[in-house]
């Protein structure tokens, strides 16, 4: 929504403030103002002038030597415009002064174009003679203005006086955010209200006086609402012997500086009214509505129907359209029909302000494809109460305008009125909602100030229609605070019962998971949590994976973004590819973030969002550096036990060599592993690199910050290092396994210290050795002790086939 | 006999005076001092001394060894001092030279920035409650006051699922499932990824972070708002930091108001970064509307509350002046790094 100044001061005869001052105060009683342009930012020294004298530059064909009176002086000024003839009064830029751009069409200059004295061709010019380009306007704004020449003034404009008010260019236009719930302030009068309330000023709306002739309006046209729930209210006027022609030059101006391009009177009229009331209206030509009839019902199936900019545009019985006694004549609240518009041979007008149902708008201009400055003002949802009086304004002014001649009464199809909504009012209680000490005096004279009514006897505030965002008194506290200045609310802290700030499990948890992360040195990276259904093809999964039963999103913003990840690992391996590309050496990335899996599909209820803390890098480290990184965090959280790796995790996107289920307690808790060479070529990844997913809820669940301490071995420990062979195929895993189950209460740790494969180990065998220490809490061990357990060791080891070496 | 030792002695002292190293006073030691050394083999022959003269020579004896054992030691402390002064000066290293760092990971900004803003709050006695990123319409509007048709819906282009089921298009929901909960009061915030229908540009993403605020009990006023929200931007940009609350419309707070912060790269004065205006608009905020209470199950008339929600990724923009949102989803290690 755009206002000028000058506009705003219509209603708002005393208002004396800077464009800045009006900003900033506006903005704090909730009229944001987003910016402002000053329209003669760049104009300086522009005067009214009169050519005099025009003579043929003696060096050049296409100049003249101008002599043009500018009041105080008479100033020699060449020109090469072709339209100017002696005796025309045009805007004349005096030396030192500032115009807004070139001649040509959209040719502004930051800062304007500074005018200095000089010679063309020999012959001094001392200004210049304006375009409305050079002026900063286009001849859209200003339709009098010739195409490619000087802008040719009035005859009876006064010589000297200063173009820039002349022309209504030492204006202002604003530009506002509003809100939704302030459907009034898509309006002049709307804003202009809000400005007088924050200015302490005396808002004058335009008085609406009566209009029409002798003749009844119900004799020119009958008009029927089918569907009432889709149009509330439909008010029509007749205007009969129209004179089509310009508007007047300050509707012209007002209009140009909101950016509306003047036409003629009558569609300035209904674009005029629509800015200063809010109220979207149209006019058709009544001698082509079919039996003077209009009836307002939904569109037939299949309905084709083309509107006035002459396309053909598909209907079907959502959208609301407007009908003559045979055929649509319009869109209703979108667009009128080619059939009905107003021509310049018009004779006899239908003038219609109707109050549509927004919502429905919305839609049907979402289906048509086709969004107008009146559907956009109607989808908000309008007060049909103001429809009369914006149909009467502009009767009013067709009258004033001398456009033609309005017909008597109105046709008012009003179903069921909208009436003012009562509020309860209790200062005590809006003071205390605000934290605030204000009198109910000073909040009912804010009330009065935006036209709300106070009603002494029932204590309400009654809300008038326009205002369809009061409905309780949180609703009034807004209002009161508004005016009162949210500035001049105190500051204070919330009183009451102490609670206690917390993180809670699960997010500390995920603390742990990203300090350990980031003391390994991966950093974090996050992937959004949509994805393309093609990462299950990339990761090579089975046809019937599991993973690929994933929730789609009806409206994605493509397919790349379409369905919710059931994995966490494409992200990784994409930002691994990144960095790879980007040929960034060793990079270690980590990532907290939810997978999403369906209970059922489709989705009858939420589904599963489960926490995924995935580890990724190449460049410096290993498998187990990885495996490293998994085991710390397990221990910082808590999960004491030791872990077995199952090496058949089934991963088609890991190492088949390489990959292992990470199994905690029992459960699979996660897995890791080399990403699989095909893999990494499909994203990309040209080195070796290593993965961990561990699944955060099995973590949580079993994780704990209680830590107890165990005492300082004091007596002597004692170590056996055992050196063995075995078939390859035997996982350390298993050996440490026998080393846990055999080696007693005494047992205390073991350490793997050589692993060897090569010449002097037999073929398909490798050589292993362990240190294992044994110690008692209570005394010093004895070699009975450390041999029974021993014996039992090495016994189960010859059992599972390994060959100990003495 | 008293000749003797003193020859001894000054042997002892020319030898100590020779040595260069501490070996050398080591043999001098062994030599004069040790068990086969000079006096003690004077010691023992002190059988040879007359009985009364003993006390006498022995005296003389321990005089002689205590000034050369007195010398030994002085002399060698110099001699390792010089020694230990030769190793520092040959010690010197240029401490310009690089480091050896352990390879360190960094937190994405949007973590730190959530972790600020989160120790913010839960010193202030605020628990951090999180809440599913797939949604039911029911939270994610219907029980914020926004009805089906509600043009907000639109605004906001959500992600269906289904016709009930979105993503989150905000993190208020979690507020509507708190209150429901029905533990009083409440103080709580709520980080969490939500979405919206943007296309990915500099300064738009389908999917980023948001804090929910929300506190509700008896007595809560917009002036208890203010001043909650005025700590929380001094604590995160700055003592010097002042607010300004604009008014502004939420459905699901009432009244409800912008918080604009003074520019933290100008202070105030006006400048690029803040095109000119010298505040920076960082959140909206509100008094929960009444008729959310109802719909959680708490009494408006009896408890009110505000609720606030911000942006992350806005003030990890801001913050870091990171110019380009993109960045923050590329997981290039040399942006992370930086953090």
């Amino acid at each position: 929504m755009n206002t000028s100044l000058s506009w705003i001061k219509a209603y708002v005869p005393d208002l004396d403030v800077t464009a800045q001052e009006y900003t900033d105060a506006m903005t704090l009683s909730g009229t944001k103002v987003e910016n402002y342009e000053e329209l003669d930012a760049d104009l300086d020294k522009i005067v009214v002038g009169q050519i005099d004298k025009i003579e043929k530059h003696p060096d050049a064909d296409k100049l003249i030597v101008c002599q043009v009176n500018v009041g105080t002086e008479s100033i020699q000024i060449v020109t090469g415009a072709p339209n100017v003839k002696e005796g025309d009064k045009v805007p004349v830029v005096l030396a030192g002064g500032r115009v807004a751009g070139g001649h040509e069409p959209g040719s502004r200059v930051a800062g304007g174009i500074k005018i200095k004295k000089g010679k063309l061709r020999g012959i001094e010019s001392n200004g210049m003679m304006c375009s409305i380009e050079e002026l900063g306007s286009s001849r859209d704004m200003y339709p009098d203005a010739p195409e490619n020449g000087i802008y040719i003034l009035p005859q009876d404009t006064e010589v000297g006086a200063d173009v820039v008010k002349l022309l209504g260019l030492d204006d202002v236009v604003f530009e506002y955010e509003i809100t939704s719930n302030r459907v009034d302030c898509y309006s002049v009068v709307g804003i202009a209200r809000e400005a007088a309330a924050t200015f302490r000023k005396t808002f004058c709306p335009p008085q609406v006086t009566p209009t029409g002739n002798d003749e009844d309006v119900n004799d020119y046209i009958k008009v029927t609402v089918k569907d009432t729930d889709l149009c509330p209210r439909y008010c029509a006027r007749v205007v009969k012997n129209i004179k089509i022609g310009p508007s007047p030059k300050w509707m012209q101006r007002r209009l140009a500086s909101v950016g509306i391009r003047p036409i003629n009177n009558l569609v300035d009229i209904t674009n005029y009214v629509m800015e200063e009331y809010g109220q979207p209206m149209h006019a058709y030509d009544l001698d082509t509505i079919a039996g003077h009839e209009i009836i307002v019902k939904r569109a037939e199936e299949g309905e084709k129907f083309t509107t006035l900019d002459g396309q053909e545009r598909q209907m079907d019985p959502s959208v609301l359209m407007i009908c003559d006694g045979e055929k649509s004549v319009g869109i209703a609240g979108i667009m009128g029909g080619e059939n009905s518009m107003i021509t310049d041979d018009v004779k006899t007008m239908l003038f219609e302000a109707a109050c549509f149902d927004g919502t429905n708008i919305r839609k049907s201009s979402k289906k048509v494809g086709l969004r107008t400055d009146a559907s956009g003002k109607f989808e908000k949802g309008l007060d049909p109460n103001n429809a009369q009086a914006a149909i009467d304004r502009a009767c009013q002014l067709v009258e004033e305008l001398g456009a033609g001649e309005v017909v008597g009464g109105m046709v008012d199809v009003y179903g069921k009125k909208k009436e003012p909504v009562r509020v309860p009012f209790d200062a005590d209680e809006i003071n205390a909602l605000l934290g605030t000490d204000i009198s109910r005096e000073d909040m009912l004279s804010y009330f009065r100030m935006i036209d709300l009514e106070y009603d002494e006897k029932t204590n309400e505030v009654i809300a008038p229609t326009f205002r369809h965002d009061l409905f309780r008194l949180a609703d009034l506290a807004e209002e009161v605070a508004r005016f009162y200045g949210y500035d001049n609310i105190p500051t204070t802290l919330p009183k009451g019962e102490a609670t206690t700030g917390k993180l809670s499990f699960k997010l500390r948890i995920e603390e742990v998971a990203r300090s350990v992360a980031e003391y390994c040195g991966f950093s974090q990276g996050m992937n959004y949590s949509f994805e393309s259904p093609k990462v299950f093809d990339k990761l090579l999964l089975p046809a019937d994976a599991p993973e690929r039963r994933a929730i789609s999103i009806m409206n994605p913003l493509g397919e790349d973004y379409s369905i919710m990840r059931t994995l966490s690992l494409n992200g990784m391996l994409t930002s691994l590819a990144t960095n790879y590309n980007r040929r960034n050496k060793n990079v270690r990335l980590y990532e907290l973030g939810n997978i999403y899996l369906p209970k059922e599909l489709p989705l009858t209820e939420l589904p599963e969002e489960r926490m995924q803390f995935t580890l990724g890098m190449y460049g410096e480290g290993d498998f187990f550096s990885m495996k490293g990184v998994v085991e710390e965090f397990l221990e910082k959280a808590g999960l004491n036990q030791k872990e077995v790796y199952d090496p058949k995790a089934g991963k088609t996107f890991l190492h088949p060599g390489r990959q292992a289920n990470i199994i905690y307690d029992g459960a699979v808790i996660g897995y890791l592993g080399e990403v699989h060479p095909d893999v990494a070529d499909i994203y990309g990844i040209g080195e070796r690199a290593y993965v961990a997913v561990i699944d955060m809820p099995e973590v949580v669940s079993r994780a704990n910050f209680d830590r107890k301490y165990e005492g300082i071995a004091r007596f002597p420990a004692v170590t056996r290092d055992i050196s063995m062979v075995m078939p390859k195929e035997i996982m350390v895993g298993q050996v440490e396994k026998v080393i846990e189950d055999k080696g007693g209460q005494y047992l205390e740790s073991y350490a793997l210290f050589d692993l060897y494969e090569g010449a002097q180990i037999k073929e398909g065998h490798k050589s292993v050795a362990y240190s294992i220490v044994f110690r008692a809490k209570d005394r010093t061990l004895e070699e009975a002790d450390v041999s029974k357990a021993m014996d039992a060791i090495l016994g189960a080891l010859e059992e599972m086939g390994i060959e100990l070496r003495k | 006999m008293k000749e003797k030792l003193q020859s001894i002695k000054e042997e002892a002292i020319r030898q100590i005076e020779a040595s260069d190293v501490p070996e050398k006073l080591n043999e001098v030691r062994v030599k004069f001092l040790g068990k086969k050394g000079e006096l003690t083999a004077v010691l023992k022959a002190m059988k040879d001394v007359a009985p009364e003269e003993r006390p006498k020579v022995g005296q003389m004896v321990n005089e002689t060894r205590a000034a050369i054992e007195e010398l030994l030691e002085e002399t060698k402390k110099n001699m390792e001092r010089k020694i230990r002064e030769e190793r520092l000066k040959q010690e010197v290293i240029d401490v310009t030279l690089p480091s050896k760092k352990n390879m360190v990971g960094h937190s994405h900004p949007n973590t730190i920035a959530q972790e600020e803003v989160e120790r913010i709050f839960i010193g202030m006695g605020y628990e951090v409650v999180e809440g599913p990123e797939i949604e039911y319409d029911l939270y994610n509007f219907e029980k914020l006051n926004i009805p089906a048709d509600h043009p907000a819906k639109d605004e906001q282009d959500t992600f269906y699922i289904n016709k009930d089921i979105v993503l989150r298009t905000q993190t208020s929901p979690v507020q509507a499932r708190v209150m429901e909960e029905g533990r009083l009061p409440i103080r709580m915030i709520s980080p969490g990824r939500v979405f919206r229908s943007d296309e990915v540009d500099a300064t738009h993403s389908p999917s980023f972070y948001q804090i929910e605020g929300l506190v509700v009990d008896k007595k809560i006023s917009f002036a208890d708002l203010k001043g909650t929200l005025e700590v929380f931007a001094k604590e995160l940009f700055g003592p010097e930091t002042k607010t300004k609350f604009r008014p502004h419309h939420f459905p699901f707070t009432e009244p409800s108001a912008e918080m604009d912060v003074t520019c933290f790269k100008c202070g105030g004065k006006g400048c690029r970064f803040c095109k000119g205006s010298g505040w920076i608009e960082i959140l909206g905020c509100g008094m929960v509307h009444p008729h959310v209470f109802e719909m959680c199950g708490i009494d408006p008339e009896e408890y009110t509350g505000f609720a606030f929600g911000v942006g992350l990724e806005r003030i990890a923009l801001l913050k870091y002046e990171i110019d380009d949102m993109r960045l923050l989803y590329e997981n290039d290690i040399r942006f992370l790094k930086q953090f």
